[in-house]
């Protein structure tokens, strides 16, 4: 057998990192273009500009790329767990195939069925009716958004289940509580407003590239405004939720909050918050650089005053209340400098969408033209268009490493919950084929992506999916192309 | 066995079914794209006839997945795991396939739009090829040990009956995508639908007779099921001639139901022959039985109130929206 130092453990991690952070590249876009998409519809709708409706085709082009990848990689996802984690299955199957299955019959046909009639009836119903297909996909995603991550978050902060006395696996006792859970309330607005943020600013950035070449001015400037109102309200609301989010792990998960805010040793009264840090991987001894007075307990506590608790203090907490049980000793510690560097480009991007936005506004206000005088602010828009990506990735590094040892938090260890029959050398060949497949998914989205800004928006009009595309040339009902060849 | 394992068992099996009628046509006109069309517009044809349904399709196997999680995790958990490169393959079939209809439309250059293509093209034909080898293979019996592990080797996954099970289920498939082209188009490809039909029929008959010999060595179908086996292949072989015999009187409605329900027989007989087990073991050792794969009741009855109530309502709109797309055929020019 292969041996390169790499474990069965290691691999199974590994895969599902990779592909669940490539699917969650498309996911949030396809979540909030999606609501995108539909408000330029119903502006279309309202208004009868007929500029509203290239949009709504143009950038809904965009909208269905991503969600082809989004749904190809989503069934990784939902095989895997049996794939990979079967004794995780086997584990948690009580509670968490309830979500997963609701899911796919509640969201996943409610959204497929309803994009296909979006793409395909532009010229059969009337305007209202085909604006409400793209609201209900929109819903449809959002929905699957709420069941994925009422999954998840049973693992951050189990609920409503007994451990059974006869088979030791999880048995639900509650519903209600699962789907109650505090750490779902936080977690679903944070994800949706990071999702519109995302859709938000590829919008805005896309527009601010065409703009650079002074490209359909008006049309641009229009998808523009939108993009950044839709980002601005995502990003107030991304802080509102993280703020939220970061307050509840401090009782709930203290060791991750402990690493997203680099202490190894208990916080002073002082509340020094550090912008940089390192932390030690053999001692999980962390040294803090320009650290700011006062920060600290502001964003926990919302106060001046507190202390906070450090890793080492927790993980001696921690071995308390597990070792017995577990019968070992262990560590609790998890990748600080991950988690510290990831909370930081999260928020410091946040803060940059929402000034970014509010200037952007200012800049693109109706009867001025500073917009377009002030190039270098449209390059910052232009690669601004990247960053939401990061900061999705990001804060998944935080939720997910930050459980560790635990995939699901105090009942099991990553360790046993991989499938034992798995091999290194089958995880080594899917790893690698997952890894180009998704490397060359990604290039093609990227290339047809540009290639659709590039044509601009008069080349909508000529785009296979609408049937009415060039109702002046030949091109005919597709169910009768056949029948048009053979007269 | 409670009545709600019972009704789960059945519910699995539906949505396989489901899957396999659905999808089953959609494998087919995707085996279709490169072989059977002539030319670009004859491609984009028949690649429109699926358009708007092989995302809907596919998420009968998504939720097919989900709810054998929800229901029997034990079964999710050992099929999935032991059938683990099998899967990994239907996946990539699966992934290449389905962007694949999103990409071609919009390459420029040949090479470009000729590589997606055929990417749908193998992409359908071995998603169908897998889960037929699966489900054939599994039906075989396979080592499990205690906990419901799978240890196979090479042979566990691929052996004669599996690929002639493969084999089977491909052409199934594509026929049912015949059937179904005849259905959606008129003119040209339908005629040569109609013909393609014709001559393939009589090799799926054949490869249903081998599939019935090779089950009754295989398997212990026979030898816990008899009568009832029997008469569901005895249903399955009258179905493909009944398909047959309707493509000549030109009733294509009546084929395409005929193929459909042929898959959906080979669904039956599957679990038909699985019960009382969910997993059969090799020599049934340490076969997983559905009394012991299941969920608690608590969770059985939830899911069960669940889906009552949710799966009424996707009905009535996935149907709605294949009727939407049906209404087009019926504009006059079709029956030309
Ligand atoms: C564009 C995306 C984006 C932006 C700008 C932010 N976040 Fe975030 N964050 C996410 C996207 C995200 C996410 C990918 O959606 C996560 C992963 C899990 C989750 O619930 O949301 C997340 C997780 C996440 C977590 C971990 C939650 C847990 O483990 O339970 C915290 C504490 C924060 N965020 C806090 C913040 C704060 C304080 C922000 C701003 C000041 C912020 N996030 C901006
Ligand atoms: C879509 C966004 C998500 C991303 C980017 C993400 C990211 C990750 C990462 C990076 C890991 C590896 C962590 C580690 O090795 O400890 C991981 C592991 C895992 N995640 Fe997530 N995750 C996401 C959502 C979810 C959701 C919604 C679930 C459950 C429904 C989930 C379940 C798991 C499981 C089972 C593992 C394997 C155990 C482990 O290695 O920790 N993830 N995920
Ligand atoms: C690791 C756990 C996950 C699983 C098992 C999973 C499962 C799936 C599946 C099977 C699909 C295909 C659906 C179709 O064919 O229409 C899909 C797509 C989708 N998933 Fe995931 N997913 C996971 C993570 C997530 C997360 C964390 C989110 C959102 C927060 C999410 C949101 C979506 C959405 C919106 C789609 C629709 C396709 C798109 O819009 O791109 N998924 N997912």
């Amino acid at each position: 057998m292969l041996n390169l130092g790499l474990s069965m453990l290691f691999l199974s991690r590994f895969q599902f990192a990779m592909t669940t952070v490539f699917h969650f590249f498309f996911v949030p876009f396809s979540i909030g273009m999606g609501v995108v998409v539909a408000i330029m519809e119903t502006c279309y709708v309202s208004t009868g500009n007929d500029m509203y409706k290239n949009m709504t085709k143009f950038w809904g082009k965009m909208f269905l790329y991503s969600f082809a990848v989004g749904v190809v990689t989503g069934i990784i996802q939902e095989f895997q767990f049996g794939m990979n984690w079967s004794e995780y299955s086997r584990f948690m199957g009580d509670v968490f195939g309830a979500p997963l299955a609701i899911e796919a019959l509640a969201a996943f046909f409610l959204e497929s069925t309803f994009i296909g009639l979006w793409m395909f009836t532009w010229d059969r119903f009337n305007k209202g009716i085909h604006c409400l297909f793209i609201w209900l996909t929109a819903f449809g995603s959002s929905l699957s958004a709420l069941w994925i991550l009422a999954a998840n978050s049973f693992m951050q902060n189990p609920v409503g289940y007994v451990i059974d006395s006869g088979t030791h696996r999880i048995r639900l006792t509650s519903f209600m509580a699962v789907i109650k859970n505090q750490q779902l309330w936080n977690e679903f607005p944070h994800v949706i407003f990071g999702a519109l943020l995302t859709a938000g600013f590829v919008v805005a950035g896309c527009s601010a590239w065409r703009l650079l070449k002074k490209d359909h001015e008006a049309f641009y400037r229009q998808s523009l405004k939108i993009g950044l109102i839709v980002g601005l309200i995502a990003g107030l609301g991304s802080i509102w939720s993280g703020d939220t989010q970061t307050r509840f792990l401090i009782n709930n998960q203290p060791m991750k909050f402990a690493a997203m805010e680099g202490l190894s040793k208990d916080s002073t009264q002082a509340g020094d918050w550090a912008a940089f840090s390192y932390t030690d991987p053999s001692n999980h001894n962390t040294q803090t650089f320009i650290n700011i007075p006062h920060v600290l307990n502001i964003l926990s506590y919302h106060k001046m005053s507190g202390t906070l608790k450090g890793s080492h203090t927790i993980n001696q907490e921690l071995q308390a209340k597990y070792d017995n049980k577990q019968n070992t000793t262990k560590n609790y510690y998890v990748p600080a400098n991950t988690l510290f560097y990831s909370f930081r480009i999260m928020a410091v991007s946040c803060m940059l969408f929402i000034l970014v936005a509010i200037v952007g506004l200012i800049f693109n206000r109706k009867q001025s033209e500073q917009i377009m005088r002030q190039r270098w602010f449209l390059y910052i828009l232009g690669l601004c268009l990247w960053l939401p990506f990061i900061a999705n990735t990001c804060g998944w590094f935080i939720t997910e490493f930050g459980r560790y040892p635990w995939v699901v938090y105090g009942l099991m260890t990553i360790a046993d919950a991989v499938s034992p029959t798995s091999t290194v050398g089958s995880l080594l060949f899917t790893n690698i084929v997952y890894f180009l497949i998704f490397a060359s998914l990604g290039a093609v989205m990227i290339i047809l992506s540009h290639r659709v800004l590039k044509a601009g928006p008069d080349s909508v009009e000529a785009n296979a999916y609408s049937t009415d595309a060039g109702n002046d040339k030949d091109e005919k009902d597709p169910y009768e192309m056949g029948a048009a060849k053979n007269d | 066995m409670t009545s709600l394992q019972f009704i789960w068992f059945l519910l699995i099996g539906v949505l396989f079914s489901g899957f396999f009628f659905l999808e089953g046509f959609d494998f087919g006109v995707g085996m279709l794209i490169r072989s059977f069309a002539k030319n670009e517009a004859e491609r984009n044809t028949i690649i429109q006839t699926i358009g708007p349904h092989w995302d809907g399709n596919e998420v009968w196997l998504i939720t097919a997945g989900g709810a054998m999680f929800a229901s029997f995790p034990m079964w999710y958990a050992s099929l999935f795991s032991g059938y683990y490169i099998v899967l990994f393959l239907i996946l990539v079939a699966l992934i290449f396939r389905g962007v694949a209809f999103e990409f071609r439309a919009n390459m420029q250059t040949e090479t470009w739009k000729k590589f997606w293509e055929w990417a749908a093209t193998i992409g359908s034909f071995c998603a169908a090829f897998l889960f037929g080898m699966m489900f054939v293979s599994m039906i075989q019996g396979v080592p499990l040990d205690k906990q419901g592990n799978i240890y196979g080797t090479f042979t566990t996954y691929v052996n004669w009956f599996s690929i002639v099970g493969g084999v089977a289920v491909s052409i199934l498939c594509l026929l049912h995508g015949l059937n179904f082209i005849r259905l959606k188009v008129s003119g040209d490809l339908r005629a040569r639908a109609q013909q393609w039909t014709k001559v393939l029929y009589p090799v799926l008959v054949a490869g249903e007779v081998v599939f019935a010999i090779l089950l009754y060595f295989t398997t212990d179908f026979f030898k816990y099921h008899f009568a009832t086996t029997l008469s569901i292949l005895a249903v399955l072989v009258v179905l493909t001639l009944l398909a047959w015999y309707l493509a000549f009187k030109e009733s294509d409605w009546g084929s395409f139901i005929c193929s459909g329900l042929s898959l959906i027989s080979v669904v039956v007989l599957i679990f038909n022959g699985l019960f009382p087990r969910v997993m059969i073991g090799k020599g049934n050792v340490n076969s997983i039985l559905i009394q012991n794969a299941s969920n608690s009741p608590y969770t059985l009855h939830l899911m069960t109130i669940l889906t009552f109530c949710i799966l009424p309502i996707v009905l009535i709109y996935f149907i709605w929206s294949y009727w939407v797309f049906y209404k087009r055929l019926s504009s006059p020019k079709q029956e030309a």
